[in-house]
């Protein structure tokens, strides 16, 4: 079977290189048709509901687009606005913040498990791998609910916990609290955040070429010479990956905040996301919300550019 | 990579180690055994300092009171919107996938490079744009309007050109010899090969599909279309310190998402490593 297979391959290629240009034009036309049928299905559906939102996005971030007003074209006016506006600026921050603590706590967490786990046996591999990824498949809303009651001032076990052990001594309002809201919306979004990057490392930690480790280990290489000189460069694609996918998931952290403390308390856990989805379906200003839906995406895009520079001058 | 592994003796490190990583193993499931638990206590164990660990006494009460209100048809949308938003993705983006790796073709680079381009962008950024074009095609408030931006989301495609690049070129070639048409190549040669990669992208869209609460949110309002996830946040927004009903309703979102991750994560575990940019 597999011998026909490739002699039929190799009679199939010496078939196509004796073709006429005007035979092989024909073949190429009617290549290409198939080609744009076989792609058709998937382009409506990536036209319709994505290329033109996108575009529709970018477009009225120029415009005036308020219920019950006419469209004006406004230029660059609601970019000047933003930053002008004291709560968009907060937002900004809050989200940098997280930004800031979640992405390398991810990162380098996701780093630790995977190479604890990955040499384990295939079994405790799966647990560990299940365990890690069972908030992202709980989902947003089943896993909001819960550390919502666990944060509870009155019957939320992290208070009943911190004051059997000691560590305070009157209840608080973990969510409700200006100092200390943003770090539980963190911590959630920190357990919701890292199955993903373990699944990749594991598969990664995995591939690593087995005799280039043994090799280094019979020349006397430490545990963490390994890590740095053999492992480290070899997983640096999954570790930008990484990198760009959870900065991305982070900058648009929206349903925790909606969920657990709608933004407040006094716009302390506004993050981006949620102050455009405020302006636009709180107060209707959807030309707003789409012009800091354009601020956003650029950010996002200029941190993923450095990310790549970054990591590839390393190599 | 077996090979590698070599027993050593148990140091304090390694003890360490994998004492912290059953805390951490505790400390995740955790959040998943306080909804199980919590949605059968009654309104007293529910609110009962100390803490009950566990209901001695476990009432149905909470589930009961869960369906009056519209539970189960919630579970049935999101059943079917997921389902939906799976097979056409699947389906639309095995051909897709299949031409860009396979095919050589005008365009061919441009159309995968804006693909790469809109992934890369944060895709929460247009719903509002998204959203008020469902109005005008008329699908806002329906699950299609959940749907169809799902199946539009490039990284289907993009995860099985990489499924793809892996069948022989001379195998299509082969097909193509034997007088096979190009429907006929894709369904008896291509699809077989690529099997494991539908698999995974099948049931990483529709978990992602069940629990897109943002996307659902925006486009679904009236109470009979909505799914399980938006059922239970307005659940938790209606009646906030009834901790019970609200666990019963988790409960309902995850107990049945998790039955088919953990029936599917083999696949699963392989789509995400394979998804992402390798080399």
């Amino acid at each position: 079977m597999a011998s026909k297979t490739k002699a039929a391959a190799a009679g199939g290629e010496t078939l196509t290189y004796n073709q006429g240009t005007f035979r092989n034009s024909a073949l190429v036309r009617q290549q290409t048709l198939a080609a744009y049928l076989f792609l058709l299905p998937a382009l409506i559906f990536f036209v319709l509901f994505v290329v033109v939102p996108m575009v529709m996005c970018l477009v009225t971030s120029f415009l005036d687009y308020r219920m019950g007003k006419p469209l004006t074209f406004v230029g660059f006016a609601q970019y000047i606005k933003m930053f002008q506006d004291p709560i968009f600026i907060k937002a900004l921050q809050n989200t940098f913040i997280l930004v800031i603590v979640a992405v390398p706590a991810v990162t380098a967490f996701s780093l630790w498990v995977g190479s604890v786990v990955y040499k384990m046996s295939s079994f405790k591999r799966s647990f560990y791998r299940c365990v890690f990824y069972l908030p992202v498949v709980t989902g947003t809303v089943a896993v909001a609910v819960v550390w919502k009651w666990m944060f509870n001032k009155y019957t939320g076990l992290i208070n009943y916990v911190l004051n059997a052990v000691g560590v305070i001594n009157e209840n608080i309002s973990w969510l409700g609290d200006a100092r200390f809201a943003l770090g539980c919306i963190t911590l959630i979004l920190f357990t919701t955040s890292i199955g993903q990057p373990i699944v990749l490392y594991i598969a990664a930690l995995g591939n690593v070429d087995p005799s280039l480790i043994d090799a280094a280990e019979v020349d006397g290489a430490s545990n963490l010479q390994v890590f740095w000189h053999i492992k480290w460069p070899q997983i640096m694609p999954t570790t930008l990956y990484i990198l760009v996918i959870t900065t991305i998931n982070t900058f648009q952290c929206y349903a925790l905040i909606q969920l657990l403390t709608s933004g407040g308390p006094n716009h302390a856990t506004d993050t981006i996301m949620y102050y455009i989805y405020y302006q636009a379906f709180k107060l209707n200003d959807y030309g707003y919300g789409n012009a800091m839906g354009v601020v956003l995406a650029i950010i996002i895009a200029v941190l993923s550019a450095i990310q790549f520079k970054f990591a590839g001058s390393s190599d | 990579m077996e090979s590698s592994v070599k027993s050593k003796a148990l140091t304090p490190g390694k003890v360490l180690t994998n004492i912290i990583l059953v805390l951490l193993a505790v400390f995740f499931i955790f959040p998943l055994y306080w909804i199980v638990t919590g949605s059968f206590k009654d309104r007293i164990a529910v609110n009962a300092s100390p803490p009950v660990w566990f209901p001695t006494e476990p009432t149905l009460d909470n589930y009961i009171r869960l369906f009056d209100n519209p539970a189960l048809r919630w579970l049935g949308n999101t059943v079917f919107m997921a389902v939906a938003a799976m097979a056409l993705t699947c389906i639309t983006a095995a051909m897709a996938g299949y031409v860009l790796a396979k095919k050589r073709f005008p365009g061919r680079k441009l159309i995968f490079s804006i693909m790469i381009c809109a992934m890369a962008l944060p895709k929460q950024v247009i719903l509002i744009p998204l959203l008020k074009e469902m109005s005008f095609l008329g699908l806002h408030d329906t699950l299609w309007a959940v749907i169809f931006p799902t199946v539009g989301w490039p990284f289907g495609i993009f995860l099985m050109k990489q499924f793809s690049e892996t069948i022989p070129g001379e195998m299509i070639e082969a097909a193509r010899i034997d007088g096979a048409g190009e429907v006929r190549t894709f369904t008896d040669v291509v699809l077989p090969m690529v099997t494991p990669g539908i698999g995974a992208l099948a049931i990483f869209t529709f978990i992602n599909s069940w629990n897109d609460y943002f996307l659902q949110l925006i486009m679904l309002n009236s109470s009979n279309n909505l799914t399980i996830s938006l059922g239970i946040a307005k659940i938790q927004a209606e009646m906030s310190n009834d901790f019970g009903l609200i666990m019963a309703g988790a409960a309902l979102a995850a107990i049945p998402i998790i039955a088919v991750f953990l029936m599917f994560q083999k696949y699963f575990t392989q789509g995400i490593a394979m998804g992402a940019v390798k080399g």
